[in-house]
């Protein structure tokens, strides 16, 4: 796969895996369906909060998570069509500038839990050039697996706000299903981080 | 009521919130939170986060649930319906909430479209499992509001409090 190819496109569950592997502390939110179940298959974390809904809802939630937790790295990894339907968030984020928040787009072009129809970035949507123009300077975007280990320097590096456009390959893949349970993750993320109970 | 000179009761909002430890405060910008948007930015300890559309604000305070922060979303009576779905988000994770809700579609509304939202807006938050307290009169804003926060973030519920359309006053549209 060539770097410079138009057309390639990378493997979700190597490159998570891979992203994951070189940002061991960094608090993680995924976008409901496959980047839930690609972080679930690289291995699960306390430090991992799995959206199974609130469609939209990845992206400004890691951003108050961002704001609350400035001396730590934020993930917010997620698919393309979650990312369109919360795109306003972009320029929230653009707007906040939190420097500890690396967005990262695992953009197959499809949605895969409903039968992989067609998105906008399939049809069109340019979503890094979204998120530049939102105000979002370093914004770029990759189609190979090497391409994980840039992301995991800019995530080590806090000197977002960043956002990575992936292009990832539409195939099939068994589910890894993560706990269903929000209120499980949600004490269990806190508690890794000595946050007291209520 | 004017820039140079708000209400008692928008200024106990800010007080109550500042009082409570609120870190991030998420709007849509409303003329009847102007004064508390102001507050905030000028304080060292809060951020005031503006949202391009309120259920920003819902994920953004469960964001800052999660890394530790208290955190609340001004919206106004329109923007309630377009967090509905993203309302699950808070039962599902079981996570702290408060909203203040500016009315509009009620007292002397000059503009039929705020009308709808408006009339639905109570039921749609208690659809969606908030409570919901209104207030209508000045001297009430500040033990309604005061009590949503704690039973917000010492009784771990998910509170709103619709601020009453009277409170705020008639918006001037025409003159003459």
């Amino acid at each position: 796969m060539s770097a410079d190819d138009p057309a390639a496109r990378v493997d979700r569950r190597a490159f998570v895996a891979r992203l994951l592997a070189a940002c061991p502390d960094a608090l993680l939110v995924t976008g409901l369906g496959s980047p839930s179940y690609d972080a679930f298959a690289a291995g699960d974390r306390d430090r991992t909060f799995y959206l199974w809904g609130a469609m939209g809802g990845a992206v400004p939630l890691a951003l108050g998570l961002a704001l609350a937790r400035p001396d730590d790295a934020v993930i917010a990894l997620t698919g393309d069509g979650e990312a369109l339907m919360g795109l306003g968030a972009l320029a929230t984020v653009a707007v906040h500038r939190p420097v500890n928040l690396t967005v990262v787009v695992l953009d197959n072009a499809h949605y895969g839990e409903t039968g992989m129809q067609p998105s906008h970035t399939g049809l069109g949507t340019r979503l890094a050039e979204v998120a530049r123009a939102c105000g979002i300077a370093d914004a770029t975007e990759v189609r190979t697996l090497d391409a994980a280990d840039a992301i995991a320097r800019r995530v080590a590096a806090r000197a977002g706000p960043a956002f990575a456009q992936v292009h990832v390959r539409s195939d099939a893949l068994p589910r890894a299903l993560p706990p269903r349970d929000g209120a499980f993750l949600k004490n269990r993320f806190r508690a890794a981080l000595g946050i007291a109970p209520l | 009521m004017s820039v140079a000179d708000p209400a008692p009761w928008q200024e106990r909002i800010f007080e109550l919130l500042e009082a409570a430890d609120v870190r991030q405060v998420a709007y849509v910008p409303d003329a009847g939170h102007a004064h508390v948007i102001r507050r905030v930015q000028a304080a060292p300890r809060m951020r005031g986060v503006v949202l391009t559309t309120e259920e920003e604000g819902v994920a953004l305070a469960t964001g800052a649930w999660l890394g530790g922060q208290r955190a609340v979303l001004l919206m106004q009576s329109s923007g309630v319906g377009n967090c509905v779905n993203m309302f699950s988000l808070l039962a599902s994770a079981d996570v702290p909430f408060v909203a203040l809700v500016t009315m509009r579609g009620e007292h002397a509304e000059f503009n039929p479209w705020q009308v709808p939202m408006g009339r639905a807006a109570a039921d749609a938050l208690s659809a969606m499992g908030l409570a919901v307290h209104r207030v209508d009169r000045p001297e009430d804003v500040g033990e309604t509001v005061g009590a949503a926060l704690d039973a917000a973030f010492r009784g771990g519920q998910r509170v709103a409090v619709l601020l009453s359309q009277r409170l705020i006053g008639r918006k001037e549209w025409v003159t003459g």
